[in-house]
């Protein structure tokens, strides 16, 4: 336990240490080491919990078990890679005059305190904390869109804020609804404990939990980046440093879904029907479809693959709401894949713009001819989070589809054709970024390669076969979702 | 005995407008910093008024004679309808509250009639707006007031008046709305500030004085006295419907005395707040009126609205 | 269940639920920002009310604290911060033409009864205090939604944020008697931060297009043109 506590008290020490020497020389290095030590602390606390079961604290106000305790870790990796990768991108960024000191203080101080909320979101027990701090991730990240204070870098931060403000409220009203089920049944100093919930689900009131569950959804689903609630997510990405996006992609919309399933798991046990599920159904299909349309009609490259973010982010949605063992272990698998292809794709993106000194998709030409490295490693990625074999992200949509068609059959060739048409539309753009012919004076820059080949080689690895410790911890976090076995 | 007491509180209803328009002047005054006429103005005014010959236009027909007349019975036969000092009399048990709003409209009806009848442009242009505002406030009252019929089931308004009365202090919400409703409806039906201004002349602005700009001797008199009338029913179903208590109800002479003392400070009170806000708000443009009283209209509803939804039995 | 027949506490909270409710359709027509900011104001005395009335029937003392902080934060610093921000703007003698007030103000109207119809299936399980309040509260945040739909100044869209937010806590105050104590301080401190946030927004969206009327900010489409 002693773990969450010191993982907690490091980011927010980070806030406060950043926020004061923050514009240092290589102050990028010691930020990649704050999170290194967040991702032994994390990997030490799986550790843990794969040894001892469940852990809840001694206040009960931390819970850490299986399902959670992955996408900590996932979210401790993502955040220590894409640090290493923001290190140098920022210290370019300062060079060329892009950025002051004090914006260099605040966007660091603000990257720990979005880890801060993060780290807070999947490790509390309390529904109610969780809400706080999903508000927080915003409130940390709103800042760091409006970044670089353009006209549409501010513009798209206060979407982003305006629409994720609003949207979240409506979570709350879906958590004020859930205490008010909870505190029918007595105790209601702890009925937003995630645990007390869970033992009660059956004795909450059915209505009131599915009315709950339709605001929750709406609320976490805006996170998510869900169609219709979506249009903050592709201007947010686009406008603000590239960083910011990976772990935007990687990880905040995880935690929303990630909110999103606890709520699901309570409401399922009260209502003892399939109504969350094809809400979530409804929801994540949509967004899959139309966010595979939307990807043709982009002309700036770090919107496309924010789009390609809600169509996954969709599918998984589409994926939970099916529940089931499989559907769920699918999409547990796919949250991971996706996260890390993602966050590898927008560090490429990030020196491919860099390097084109621009982010529209017409400005960058001839990647692999420039610096082979850039060129690859996008094609790469590309060919990834399109579902491609062998990597990850082949197997997980797989798995999806195999639950579909055993499901819901006639709903396969829908999700075959929205496969299709991403796959189309992100190769029109990317292909001719690869290969198309390369512009005078564009050289090569400094730039940093481990994560996407971290990232790259673990998405591969699981794509051609899962680990037995990694197949187990999805078993298990499987089996306390969906309530079955695999 | 009753019909007795009926026709004396009536009388002493009809006697006391003038006094009630001319305390409200005399709070406007005040606030203002400048010396107030003396209260009795109002009846010196009156007095005047009518020992002086009528003028009238060649062209006047007469409908426009006989109107002033129409229009002072009109109302003093509504001041009859009204519980003024004690409830459960029996000429309120012999009109609702539509009737009430049907005098109103009776004599707004002959009101604009007359104005348009001398054929000068002001007298039409007044009938006409006065008409605009009146289609509007019409259904912003009509409104308010079914949110107190519905809560009482009754139209009378004594039935009404005494089922409040009955029911002791309930803290209504839809009341409140209703309040503000029938407030906002007051002011713009009897032509104070912000809509109409009652002591102005000039010819973009006034509404009821166009139509009546052609009057004068008697009839004027009888107009401006109707006008009184129409402002102090307002303010008595304001404060009885609402705030009751205090009404008489029996005949008894010490409960009548009370109850007259009790209206009296009602009225009182409601003049001040009216004063300050008059004084406080500056008159809105004639365009601005249909949102003004849209609002009424929007409180009206809501009143009705959360006396289903919230107070309602189910 | 008559109105008549509940205690004086319950009509008390009714009244209030009213009165809240009356806020925020205030707010809804109102083109005059200092106007709006004032009315927001007597929405967050209002909710202090409540609150403090809501402690002293339960003698509840973290309740009270509560109250103690909504009365500081949405009475007096963002009220004074979005007038302040207003007056620096010179932007207190516009009025915002508001486009369709009627219809906006019926639409608000049809959103109430719409967030009663929502809630209707609660009905059996709560006394009618619970459910009038949660409608009365949906309603709120659905009228903050419109409102920010319908005003065009970003002034006023915090004030819909914020009005969002009141509606959230009636609800949490009154339905459930207050959330738990961390969850309420939590939000508290996401709504000062959000707040700050917000007044820091003002100024870059001042210095960027020299206004504060978001309509202008229309760069960003869903699709590159």
């Amino acid at each position: 336990m002693i773990a969450v506590y010191l993982l907690l008290l490091l980011s927010a020490a980070g806030i406060l240490f950043f926020g004061l020497i923050g514009h240092k020389e290589d102050i990028g290095k010691l930020n990649t080491r704050i999170n290194a030590v967040s991702l032994f602390i994390t990997i030490w606390l799986a550790i843990t919990v794969f040894n001892q079961g469940t852990i809840l604290s001694s206040g009960k106000a931390f819970l850490i078990d299986s399902f959670n305790v992955y996408l900590i870790v996932l979210t401790a990796f993502v955040g220590f890679t894409t640090s290493l990768f923001s290190a140098p991108y920022m210290a370019h960024e300062k060079e060329i005059g892009k950025l002051s000191d004090s914006r260099l203080k605040l966007y660091y101080s603000m990257y720990q305190g979005f880890m801060l909320a993060m780290y807070l979101v999947l490790t509390t027990n309390n529904m109610g904390i969780m809400w706080v701090s999903m508000e927080g991730a915003t409130l940390a990240t709103v800042l760091l869109v409006s970044l670089y204070r353009t006209p549409e870098s501010i513009e798209a931060a206060w979407k982003y804020f305006i629409l994720c403000g609003v949207g979240i409220a409506q979570a709350l009203f879906g958590t004020i609804l859930l205490y008010y089920a909870a505190s029918q049944i007595g105790d209601s100093e702890n009925a937003l404990l995630w645990t007390v919930l869970h033992e009660h689900a059956t004795q909450l009131n059915p209505d009131i939990l599915e009315i709950a569950f339709v605001f929750l959804l709406i609320g976490y689903g805006t996170k998510i980046g869900l169609v219709p609630l979506h249009n903050w997510l592709p201007d947010a990405h686009s406008e603000g440093p590239t960083p910011m996006s990976a772990v935007l992609s990687g990880l905040l919309l995880n935690d929303a879904l990630y909110a999103v399933v606890r709520n699901k798991m309570l409401v399922d046990g009260a209502t003892q029907s399939h109504i969350a599920g094809y809400l979530m159904m409804g929801f994540g299909l949509v967004s899959f479809l139309v966010a595979a349309l939307f990807l043709h009609r982009q002309k700036d490259i770090k919107r496309l693959f924010s789009y390609s973010s809600i169509e996954h982010m969709g599918l998984m949605t589409f994926a939970f709401g099916i529940g089931g063992p499989l559907a769920t272990f699918a999409a547990l698998l796919h949250m991971t894949v996706h996260s890390l292809v993602k966050s590898a794709i927008f560090v490429t993106v990030g020196y491919a713009s860099q390097l084109a000194g621009t982010q529209k998709i017409s400005g960058i030409r001839g990647l692999i001819k420039t610096q082979p490295k850039v060129g690859w490693g996008l094609l790469i990625g590309t060919v990834a989070i399109a579902g491609f074999p062998p990597f990850g992200v082949f197997t997980s949509e797989f798995l999806v589809l195999l639950a579909t068609m055993r499901e819901y059959p006639w709903l396969t060739p829908l999700l075959l054709l929205g496969i299709g048409i991403a796959f189309a539309g992100l190769f029109r753009h990317i292909q001719p970024i690869v290969y198309g012919e390369k512009p005078e004076g564009q050289s090569p820059i400094k730039a940093n390669f481990i994560p996407v080949i971290v990232h790259l080689g673990l998405a591969l690895w699981l794509g051609l076969a899962i680990p037995g410790f990694l197949s187990d911890w999805f078993s298990q976090a499987t089996l306390l979702i969906s309530g079955s076995a695999l | 005995m009753n019909w007795l007491i009926a026709i004396l509180q009536t009388a002493l209803f009809v006697a006391l407008a003038p006094f009630l328009a001319g305390f409200m002047k005399f709070c406007k005054c005040r606030l203002q910093n400048r010396r107030a006429p003396s209260l009795l103005q109002p009846y010196r005014d009156l007095l005047k008024l009518t020992r002086k010959q009528p003028v009238i236009s060649e062209d006047a027909s007469w409908l426009f004679c006989t109107t002033p007349y129409i229009v002072f019975t009109a109302m003093v036969l509504a001041a009859s309808v009204v519980p003024f000092i004690a409830v459960d009399l029996p000429t309120s048990a012999e009109a609702d509250v539509i009737v009430l709003v049907g005098f109103f409209a009776f004599a707004r009806f002959f009101l604009a009639l007359a104005g348009l009848d001398i054929g000068t442009a002001f007298g039409g242009m007044g009938s006409s707006r006065e008409m605009t505002i009146s289609s509007l406030a019409e259904p912003a009252m009509l409104m308010a007031v079914f949110t107190l019929t519905m809560t009482a089931s009754t139209t009378n308004l004594s039935g009404a008046i005494e089922h409040v009365l009955n029911e002791g202090v309930v803290l209504r919400p839809s009341f409140v709305f209703a309040l503000f409703a029938l407030m906002l409806v007051a002011v713009a039906e009897t032509g104070r500030i912000p809509v109409d201004n009652p002591t102005t002349h000039l010819e973009l602005t006034m509404i009821h004085e166009a139509m009546i700009l052609e009057y004068s001797g008697r009839h004027l008199a009888l107009i401006e006295w109707a006008s009184q009338l129409k402002f102090m029913l307002y303010g008595v179903l304001i404060s009885n419907i609402f705030f009751p208590w205090g009404i008489a109800e029996s005949f008894g002479l010490s409960a009548l005395g009370y109850g007259l003392l009790v209206i009296a400070g009602k009225l009182i009170l409601l003049c001040v707040v009216l004063a300050i806000a008059e004084t406080a708000v500056a008159k809105m443009r004639l365009f601005r009126v249909q949102e003004y009283l849209g609002f009424a209209y929007l409180l009206g509803l809501l009143g009705m609205l959360s006396h289903i939804i919230l107070e309602s039995t189910r | 269940m008559n109105i008549e027949s509940q205690d004086f506490y319950t009509q008390a909270i009714l009244s209030m639920s009213a009165l809240v409710g009356l806020t925020s359709f205030l707010m809804l027509g109102q083109g005059r920002l200092l106007r709006l900011i004032f009315v927001f104001a007597v929405q967050g005395l209002l909710l202090t009310l409540t609150t403090s009335m809501v402690a002293f029937s339960l003698d509840n003392p973290h309740l009270y604290i509560s109250a103690v902080l909504t009365f500081a934060l949405k009475v007096v610093f963002i009220p004074w911060m979005l007038q302040k921000q207003v007056l620096a703007m010179n932007m207190h003698r516009d009025v915002e033409a508001l486009k369709n007030n009627t219809a906006v103000m019926l639409g608000g109207a049809s959103l109430m009864v719409f967030s009663y119809y929502v809630l209707q299936p609660i009905i059996h399980t709560s006394s009618m205090i619970m459910l009038n309040a949660l409608a009365v509260s949906l309603s709120v945040v659905l009228l903050g939604l419109l409102l920010m739909i319908s005003h065009r100044q970003a002034v006023a869209h915090v004030v819909g944020f914020m009005s969002i937010e009141n509606g959230l806590f009636f609800a949490a105050i009154v339905a459930t008697n207050g959330m738990p104590m961390v969850v309420e301080l939590g939000v508290a401190f996401d709504v000062l931060v959000a707040a700050v946030l917000f007044g820091i927004f003002f100024l870059h969206i001042r210095t960027s297009i020299d206004s504060l009327d978001v309509d202008m900010m229309n760069k960003l489409n869903e699709v590159d043109r």
